[in-house]
């Protein structure tokens, strides 16, 4: 049976829109279920704001199983808060006991500004994608898909990369603000399979000098991959490292001849 | 007066039927596709790849989202895998094998000739989305590896780990946004639609609200595409996204789209069973872990043990007991009745003892924990961080939820409704799956619409209109539109009521779910028609929306979204109350053989239901397209 979590204190950052200075605000909440996530908790203080006649808190959240990368929250400080590989919709109330105090934020970073309480504008990782992160390949006409063997470890790494949610954990817990874990995963993903191979420098260039544009520069804290609800590995930014290098001087003409 | 429907299936036999259409079908010249805008909303698999592959093509496309991104729709979270009858391993698959397993799947209520065409482009789509770099498993030896699902003999199903639906959604994506990039669509995010617009009987565009401005504007296009996703979200408790709605296809409806099968939703059997009142929605199991967990509860009734305790001859493994050629994998409608029927025989398990049991212990034992780890490993760890308990230690609890809705806007051959110019894509139209759709077809199902069919229809219906004027934004019909919406939504929040959007919701899910979910009883499908009416009247009158029109206001996106719901709930009521016999996912307790299985009645509802909109949900008129059967013989669907 679910045993029930006792007041809880939350200070929540409310803030108006882009323009507002914002504030915290404290809200009691009196019992929780240890079964109700993290989510399911605001939801229960929401409809309490709403019967008292207030605006609720505005959060983004989707799908609720740790997928769709919509969910935020900086809890505590930590990003998707206390859980490690969890994203915030998948936090659930029993990583919390009876009297604590729990501060919420948005996402702070730069490249992210917030939009209304705890929901930030992430269209900056869009941007990126936009620029290089996709193998072209029109529809119609695809060969075989078994024609090109790709071997299991190369298949499994490039899924590695390719788990990325892109919630923007990594921008929120680095101090620099940089999207490296994020560029890099994507760069990962595809210029490790052979499909990806004759648009391997471009992408890398493209991708890495429209992440500049927006985010802080990468200096190894390592703080992205503590917070990645998906454990992305920091490996894959010396790999994006190592492309954006090559890029930098390979004769893309000479491509094929490795 | 009701009218039967023409689904313009083309003439010749079933194998080339599509092939004829793709050379009957008009072509507009590459250099005059630029002149015609087509709008995509919804940007999931079949919205992405459509607005993408029309774009590639020429078109000029606006897509509309109502998420931050559209990386995020909920395509992400299909687990599983995705169909194709590649035949990659011998096993007997084939184009015609997947097309029979769809229909008798669907329990014979979908078209033959569209079922058969998702069965031809089955191949395609893994061939397309492999060159666009999706990671799907593979062998040792570098090809591609296949698993199998529920309602099927062969191993047809290609999986990217338990992310299926999320890689091949980010496939997808990355080709829109390359798309973007171009130029070749243009992209509105945080939009969600509030109104289709019509002008002497045709699509003339949309009308959507900004959810960060609560703006209201009008955009015209030559042609419009809904994929906007099921309405499983009517139940409240469900495995959809919590913004998932029936608003975009409802509001179709409203204008004159026929909304058909609405009582045809599925509901599946390996959820994680609630566990308490705050629950805001239900999680899914990938049906793939069937391959490898044993479903069963104990023989005896409240049985207080833990499983452990249970000797193998105290357990009742209902499945392999009652269907043994398909066991643990029978399809979604067949297992979920079943584990309804265990759990309400009081042999449920868990503190509320509301499910029964998914156990890996003997697969492990079999393939040692290594193989089945890496198997299910990302739900084996999703299952612990909502349950706190370890799958592989202690069996997993698993029961029913909705899922997927089959029923949906009704579409003929080209995905067009019967509003001419709007096409209905994906999960949003009602085309494929008959009454129960199996495990893995439903992205290929996306996908083949937006990459596949799309692309080819819309042209066949644009190149006609080259150069003719069309209604700009203009339109009287467009500022009719704009001005109702605002009223709507400054209507929710003058309202000045005491219940929150989320009050109504979970009472009229809890009605749904009651009378019109797993089981259907002519009695409680009318109370249930008795009761929702007055809710209705309830939430016009006594909802609270706090805040303004103006901005971001998620209560009133929420409002707005339950409003639609109240509505197509009397009609998914009055269709399963219409509809009597039991096929799939709709089961009538009236009507079920001496062992409990459904009992089709193929003389009387061999047909699809297609409402009619007349201004009241109660008064809708059931229109119907005759379902023939020419290729494949109505059996009784048995999985034993």
């Amino acid at each position: 049976m679910s045993t029930y979590l006792q007041n809880i204190t939350l200070k929540v950052w409310r803030q108006d829109g882009p323009a507002d200075g914002g504030r915290f605000e404290h809200y009691n909440v009196p019992e929780i279920s240890d079964e109700a996530s993290f989510l399911e908790m605001l939801d229960v203080l929401n409809e309490r704001l709403i019967n008292e006649g207030k605006e609720a808190i505005v959060f983004d959240h989707d799908c609720r199983e740790g997928i769709c990368g919509t969910c935020s929250l900086m809890i505590n400080g930590q990003a998707h808060g206390p859980a490690r590989m969890t994203a915030t919709c998948q936090l659930h109330m029993r990583k919390f006991a009876s009297n604590d105090t729990i501060v919420v934020e948005p996402w702070r970073a730069s490249a992210f500004p917030i939009l209304k309480d705890l929901m930030v504008d992430r269209s900056a990782f869009d941007r990126i994608i936009e620029v290089g992160g996709f193998i072209t390949a029109p529809t119609g006409g695809a060969p075989d898909a078994n024609l090109i063997p790709i071997p299991k470890p190369v298949a499994d790494a490039a899924m590695d990369a390719a788990e990325c949610i892109g919630c923007g954990a990594c921008v929120a817990a680095c101090p620099n603000g940089a999207a490296n874990l994020f560029t890099s995963a994507k760069i990962a993903h595809l210029n490790m399979l052979p499909q990806g191979q004759a648009e391997r420098f471009a992408r890398t260039e493209a991708m890495v000098e429209k992440m500049d544009e927006y985010f802080g520069s990468c200096t190894n804290h390592g703080e992205c991959e503590a917070a990645c609800p998906k454990g992305i590995s920091l490996d894959f930014i010396a790999l994006m490292n190592q492309d954006y290098r090559k890029s930098k001087f390979k004769n893309r003409k000479s491509l094929s001849r490795t | 007066m009701s009218v039967a429907l023409d689904p313009k299936v083309p003439d010749g036999p079933l194998a080339e039927k599509w092939d004829n259409y793709k050379f009957e079908a008009k072509l507009v010249n590459p250099a005059n596709k630029r002149k015609f805008k087509i709008i995509v909303v919804g940007t999931g698999l079949a919205g992405a790849s459509a607005a993408a592959t029309l774009a590639e093509l020429g078109y000029t496309v606006d897509a509309f989202t109502f998420h931050d991104s559209p990386r995020r729709a909920h395509s992400i979270a299909a687990q599983g895998g995705i169909n194709a009858s590649k035949n990659y391993h011998g096993d007997g698959d084939s184009v015609h094998r997947l097309f029979y397993d769809t229909i008798k799947g669907g329990d014979f209520r979908s078209r033959e000739a569209n079922v058969h065409r998702l069965a031809q482009v089955s191949s395609n789509i893994i061939d397309q989305m492999v060159a666009q770099g999706v990671p799907f498993a593979r062998e040792y030896g570098g090809l591609l590896d296949n698993r199998s699902f529920g309602g099927a003999q062969v191993s047809r199903t290609f999986y990217a780990r338990g992310q299926t639906g999320q890689q091949l959604l980010l496939g997808a994506y990355q080709q829109l946004a390359r798309q973007i990039g171009l130029g070749g669509v243009r992209l509105f995010n945080r939009s969600e639609l509030v109104d289709v617009v019509t002008v002497d009987g045709r699509s003339a565009g949309i009308v959507v609200r900004d959810l960060i401005t609560g703006e209201i504007t009008s955009h015209a296009a030559h042609a419009v595409v809904l994929a906007t996703g099921g309405y499983g979200n009517a139940f409240f408790l469900s495995t959809n996204a919590m913004n998932c709605n029936v608003t975009a296809a409802w509001r179709a409806h409203r204008k004159g789209a026929y909304f058909a099968n609405p009582c045809y939703t599925q509901i599946h059997p390996t959820c994680i069973p609630q566990s308490d009142d705050t629950q805001s929605k239900l999680t899914l199991m990938s049906e793939s872990l069937r391959n490898d967990g044993r479903v069963w509860v104990p023989s005896k009734i409240d049985d207080e043990r833990s499983a452990a305790q249970i000797p193998e001859n105290e357990r009742d493994y209902y499945l392999e007991r009652l269907y043994p050629s398909f066991g643990n994998l029978a399809p979604r409608d067949i297992s979920s009745r079943a584990a309804k029927r265990a759990v309400d025989s009081g042999r449920g398990v868990g503190p509320l003892k509301n499910g029964v049991n998914l156990d890996f212990q003997s697969a492990i034992d079999r393939l040692g924990f290594d193989t089945v780890w890496e198997r299910y490993s990302n739900l084996f760890e999703m299952y612990e961080r909502i349950t706190g308990e370890d799958p592989t230690k202690t069996p997993m609890r698993i029961y029913p939820a909705s899922h997927y809705t089959m029923g949906g806007l009704w579409v003929d051959y080209e995905l067009m409704t019967t509003v001419p110019g709007l096409y209905c894509a994906g999960e949003a139209n009602f085309s494929d799956h008959g009454a129960n759709r199996l495990g893995a077809s439903a992205l290929m199902q996306g996908l083949s619409d937006g990459y596949f069919v799309l692309p080819y229809t819309i042209g066949n219906y644009l190149a006609p209109m080259l150069n003719k004027p069309t209604p700009g934004t203009d339109h009287p019909e467009f500022k009719a539109s704009e001005l109702a919406a605002k009223e709507r939504y400054h209507g929710y929040v003058s309202i000045g009521g005491t219940k929150s959007p989320d009050h109504f919701h979970r009472e009229l899910g809890r009605i749904i779910w009651d009378y019109c979910g797993m089981e259907r009883t002519a009695e409680g499908l009318e109370k249930a028609l008795a009761e929702l009416p007055g809710l209705y009247d309830e939430f016009k009158t006594d909802l609270r929306v706090t805040g303004t029109d103006e901005g971001i206001n998620q209560t009133l996106e929420k409002a707005g979204r339950v409003d639609d719901f109240f509505q197509l709930g009397m009609l998914m009521c009055r269709d399963a109350l219409e509809r009597e016999e039991s096929c799939g996912g709709h089961f009538r307790v009236e009507h079920q053989d001496a062992e409990g299985e459904a009992l089709r009645d193929d003389e009387n509802f061999s047909h699809v239901a297609a409402w009619e909109w007349t201004g009241d949900p109660m008064a809708s008129i059931r229109n119907k397209e005759e379902l023939t059967f020419d290729n494949v013989h109505l059996a009784v669907r048995s999985y034993k």
